[in-house]
Parts: C-alpha cells; structure tokens; sequence
C-alpha cells in the first residue's frame, strides 16, 4: 500500500534534498527582500503623495523633482543603515533567544570591531605600505579580525560577567551587561588615548574605488537622475549579504546550528540530548559577537572616524530593530534592521524638504523612527515576525 | 550486577528537601515502575539520575561506576536517555528534526543511525507521515510518541519514561503500554515513571512506592498490585 512514500519519507529523512537546503539557506534572505522592496515601495510611494499634495505650498522649488531625484540615494542610504541594524540586532536576538537577557554590552563589542580596523590601518600606514594594499584583501581581512577580536571578547564577557550569574534574577544580569557595556567604553578608550590612534580615531584604508553608477533614470520634466552608489556602501551591502548566508547556513543546516535552535527553546531538553548547553552559549556568544564585530568593521571604513563611544547609539537603534522584527527570532532581527533603516533614512531625507527645513530631517529621523516603530509594537507587541503567544508546550 | 542504582539519594530544590534517602536498583532488562501520587519525588527522581539534578547526599551508580556528579550532556553518553515530563518537544523543530538532536551524540551519516530512525518509524507510523511537521502543532499523543522516539535515538541501554500515558485518551495509552513492553523486548531496560499505576503494574516486572520524598514500599509488581495500601490509595479499590 504505502511502501512508495514511506521509502520517500525514509530517503528524504536520512538525506536532505537540495532543494531543502537552498530553502533553509535563502529562505530568510528572500523574506528580507520582500520587506525591502515592501519598504522602498511603501515609502517611496507615501514621499511622492506627499510631494504632490505639498507641491502648490513650496515657490522656492519643485518639490516633485526635488523628492524623485534624492530618492535613490535615500534608498541606498536605507540599505546601508538597514544592514547595519540588522547585523548588530543578531548579536541582541541569538543572545535573547538563548538566555532571554538583553545583552547591553553588544555595542561595545561592535564599536570594538571598528577600533580593529582603525587599528589595522594604522599599522599598516605606519608600515608604509597601506596605500599599495589591494583595496579588497583590505576589507576582507579587516573584517575577519573584527570579527575574530569582536567573537572571542563576546565570548569571555559571558564567561566572566554573566555565566556566573546565570542563575541570578534576570534585572542582576541586565545590570551586569550595561556594567560591562562601560567597562568596554572605558577599556577602548584608554587603549585609544594611549596609542597613536587617538580618542577620535580616523580608520585609514587603501583607495577602495570611487562610486558606481548603477543606472540612468529618465526624468519627465527634468535632469535624468543618476542612480549612484559610493562603493564604500556597496562594500557594505555586499559584505552583510555574505555574512547573513553564511548565518543562515550556520543555523539552519549544521548541526551545532540544530543545537543551538534546540538550546533556545528548551535548554535542560537540549543537554538530555547529549548537546553541551554551556558551549553552545558560547558558541552563540561568539556568533553574535563577530557578527556585530563585522559590522563595526564596515561601519568604520564608511564613516572614516569613530570614537569610543560609537557604539552606543546603533547598539540602540539595533535592539529596537530586534524588538521590532520579534525579540529571539533571527529572521525577525534581520527584517526589523531593514524596516528601521528605511524608516530612518526616509525620514532623515525628506522632513526637511517637506517642511522647507523647519525640521533638520537628520536630528528629527530618530524621534520619527522610534514614533513610527512605537506605533508598530503597540499594534504589534510580538514584532514583525515573533509569534502571537509563547509556545509552552 | 544492577545496570542503575540510587544509593540514599537526598535532592533538594534549595531548602526543599524532594527526595529524602531514595534507594531504587534498576536490573539489565527490567522493566521497573516508580509510582505514587502528585509532589512525591518521581519526576525528581528521574533528574537526579539525568544529572538534572545534583544529589547533595548518596550515589547514582551506573555500571557500578557513580554518575551523580557528572552533567546531563555526558550522561547521555553513558546511555541513559530520558523523555521527560510534559514531552518538552522542541515545538519550532520540526519531527525529523527532533528525531535527529535525537542522535546528537552519534553520527547522522552511519547505516545504525538509519536503522535507529527506521526503528522509531516503525513504532510509530504516526512519525513517519509527519516527520515536516513541527512539534508544537503535533497532538498530545504524538508528542508522545515523538518524545519516547526522540529518546530512543540516543541508543540507550535504559530508557527513564516520566509519565507517557498523561493526558492520552485512553486507546492511546494502551498503545503507549505496549509499545512500552516492545521498546523492552527489543532489548532496552525501562524505568517507568506512573500515575496510572494499574497499567504501569501490569507491565512492569518489579515497581518501587514513592511517597514524600521516601521508598514505602519494594516488590515485584504482582505483589505490589496486591498490597493493600497500595490497592486503596493508588488503584481506587476498597
Ligand atoms: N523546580 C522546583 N522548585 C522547587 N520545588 C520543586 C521543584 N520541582 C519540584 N519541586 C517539589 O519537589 C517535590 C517533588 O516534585 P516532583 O516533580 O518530583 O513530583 P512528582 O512525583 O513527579 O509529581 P507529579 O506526579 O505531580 O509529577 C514536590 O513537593 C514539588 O513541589
Ligand atoms: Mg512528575
């Protein structure tokens, strides 16, 4: 009767088809696509209303041609600040799902990554040869430091500050995190004041290329706009892309990927397994640590100069995108990075214009962010994609 | 010599004192049942031995050798697999996929973790046509099912089941039972964990009373099914 589909489900039980792995591996990624075109769509759209309705108030200038020709840059500049959260609120959601604390300290172990490649540049300017170094090699190198110094210091921070209090009322553990967030503060800066590379500390890099222009678009009524993208952003899109592929494969494939699912959702379960609970929250730690410290290294070769306290306000921004795409869900944490990008980015670029600069857009894009995202999780307190109620099971 | 031996085990939950002195042996291919009523220190009883729990006083023995300061994650190793009260199926993995942190500790590419995942199959047919199914949307029953299959993939020489038939309707726990006896015929010692201590008497080959914390009584099941006590308090007879 059955045999033929029990011998498939057997097959397809001992070894997983193609098929499934690419699901299990750019499934999520898709689903990131979907919210940025949803995004860019939603709010490209509203600017434009905007703009039409607004058009008759504005004699300075066109107000329509004026939002069209800034757009696709707003939408680069989206992406940018979108990966950016997105990378950093891993770090806030693997450590969440895995020991439902908010590890405040993440910041720090970003704003870390990006001392790595002031540091690095440093000393290969010194050195004299910075110049001559292949720009690629540059970035790929500087990134797998950051990412190595960024994981490993994650690592110890939890064997030294929060292992010992695993067993502790969770607000002794949230104070132990920001505790360790001013250590880290500290720590770099002294490390940066004492050393050439200064508290305002200037990330040098060899010539990484000038800007790309993607495409020409026609303007009815206008200069054609240039879609232009700086290739120091691109760098950036392009990395976090790799990194989010290679998280996804981590997670979802391997089998310390399975364990670590399995840690955050039932840690005394996973150790009946025969899983090493203890290691796999490390291995979390690292995973999260050397993400964050990846984006700190991009982050720095963008903006060119940091200082110890860089950290802070994106840690910040990031854990609210993990709030936003449902706390403790990796998916979520990549999806809630990319909204609040867009919602930054559109609100930076275009409050200005639309209020004739009584509102100095960039100032007023946080206020706005967080409105738009307190609204989202009134409506919405689970996130994006965190489920409606707790499993208990 | 016995395969598993509690040796006056005392466990507590900070100053509550759970179990006070619990002395229980487990024979190679035994099916031994631990019963007694809510709180008494059966579930208790199964962490200590998974290393859950920590002892503070008294000795887990396993093959002669004390296990009771050693972590869960070894003594999985060791070949004592548990399938814990309430299920605790990883509710976002799917079937397959709990069947496979199952096998954690083995290697998911070797002809014995086939024929082990064939054995759950078989089993539990049920498993088989749901194996993309997540856990948590799976019925009681099947979470059941799945938990006893999942503990079976570690390949045990003993198996700790805390109360399998809770909450089954009751055609399901009459299957449970005897897929229960099957799992000891094909060779695994069972450690059995009841309330319903009529079905757990008749299968097991000899049964232990718990009671606050302390052994009150040790017999072959048929002798314990007769005791009067037992009669009264756990099979409802007058
Ligand atoms: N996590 C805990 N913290 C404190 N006390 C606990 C904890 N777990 C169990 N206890 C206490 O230990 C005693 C034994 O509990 P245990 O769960 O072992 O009972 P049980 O025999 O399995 O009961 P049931 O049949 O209801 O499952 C009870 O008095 C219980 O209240
Ligand atoms: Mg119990």
């Amino acid at each position: 009767m059955a045999t033929q589909s029990e011998a498939g489900a057997i097959s397809a039980g001992t070894r997983r088809t193609t098929r499934m792995l690419l699901n299990q591996i750019f499934g999520p990624l898709l689903q990131i696509l979907y919210f940025v075109i949803g995004s860019a769509v939603i709010l490209g759209t509203i600017v434009i209303l905007l703009a039409f309705l607004l058009q008759g108030t504005r004699s300075d200038i066109n107000l329509l041609q004026g939002t069209l020709i800034i757009l696709p840059q707003v939408i680069v500049d989206s992406l940018v600040r979108g990966f950016l959260y997105a990378m950093i609120a891993l770090g806030y959601t693997m450590v969440y799902g895995v020991l439902e604390f908010i590890n405040f300290a993440h910041g720090e172990i970003f704003m870390v990554g990006a001392f790595v490649v002031a540091g690095f540049g440093l000393m290969l300017n010194s050195a004299g040869i910075l110049g001559d170094f292949p720009g690629i090699l540059f970035v790929i190198i500087s990134v797998l430091l950051g990412a190595a110094v960024s994981g490993i210091l994650a690592v110890s921070v939890e064997r030294v500050a929060y292992r010992p209090l695993r067993n502790s009322p969770k607000l002794v553990l949230l104070i132990s995190t920001i505790g360790m967030s001013l250590v880290l503060q500290d720590l770099v800066r002294i490390i940066a004041t004492s050393t050439p590379l200064g508290f305002n500390a200037r990330v040098l890099t060899p010539d990484l290329g000038s800007a790309i222009r993607l495409a020409t678009l026609p303007n009815p009524g206008g200069n054609d706009i240039n879609v232009i993208i700086d290739a120091r952003s691109m760098i950036f899109i392009l990395a976090s892309i790799v990194m989010l592929i290679f998280l996804n494969y981590l997670v979802n494939v391997t089998r310390v990927g399975k364990a670590m699912r399995a840690v955050a959702q039932d840690r005394p379960t996973a150790s009946l397994m025969g899983i090493n609970v203890n290691n796999i929250i490390a291995l979390t730690f690292l995973v999260g640590g050397a993400l964050g410290g990846a984006a700190g290294v991009l982050f720095g070769i963008r903006v060119q100069a940091i200082n110890p306290y860089v950290g802070f306000l994106p840690g910040l921004k990031a854990f609210t995108a993990a709030v936003l795409g449902g706390i403790g869900n990796i998916t979520g944490a990549m999806v809630g990075g990319i909204v609040l990008g867009f919602l930054e980015a559109f609100v930076a670029s275009y409050l200005s214009l639309f209020t004739a600069g009584a509102f100095a857009g960039a100032n007023y894009a946080d206020i706005a962010a967080f409105s738009i995202l307190i609204i989202i999780l009134i409506f919405k307190p689970e996130g994006l994609l965190g489920e409606a109620t707790v499993q208990k099971v | 010599m016995s395969l598993l031996e509690l040796q006056n085990v005392h466990t507590y939950y900070g100053n509550i004192h759970a179990l006070k002195g619990v002395s229980i042996t487990v024979n190679e291919g035994e099916v031994v049942t631990l019963i007694g009523s809510n709180g008494a220190g059966k579930s208790t009883t199964l962490r200590t031995i998974s290393g859950l729990l920590r002892p503070r006083l008294g000795e887990v023995l396993f093959k002669g050798k004390r296990i009771d300061r050693m972590p869960p994650h070894d003594i999985v190793q060791l070949g004592i697999a548990q399938s814990p009260e309430g299920r605790r199926i990883f509710p976002r993995l799917t079937v397959l996929e709990n069947l496979e942190l199952g096998a954690y500790i083995h290697n998911s590419n070797s002809p014995e973790y086939r024929r082990d995942l064939e054995r759950v199959f078989d089993l539990f047919p049920r498993l088989r046509e749901r194996y993309t199914q997540k856990g948590g949307t799976l019925s009681g029953g099947e979470q059941q099912m799945l938990a006893i299959g999942r503990a079976l993939m570690t390949r045990p020489s003993v198996i700790l089941l805390d109360e399998p038939s809770m909450g089954l309707a009751p055609v399901l726990v009459e299957q449970i039972f005897d897929i229960v006896q099957e799992i000891n015929a094909q060779g695994t010692t069972v450690l059995l964990v009841e309330q319903n201590a009529h079905m757990a008497l008749a299968i097991a080959h000899r049964a232990y009373v718990l009671q606050t914390g302390m052994i009150v009584l040790e017999n072959t099941a048929e002798a314990v099914a007769k005791d009067e006590t037992v009669q009264k308090a756990y099979l409802g007879l007058d």
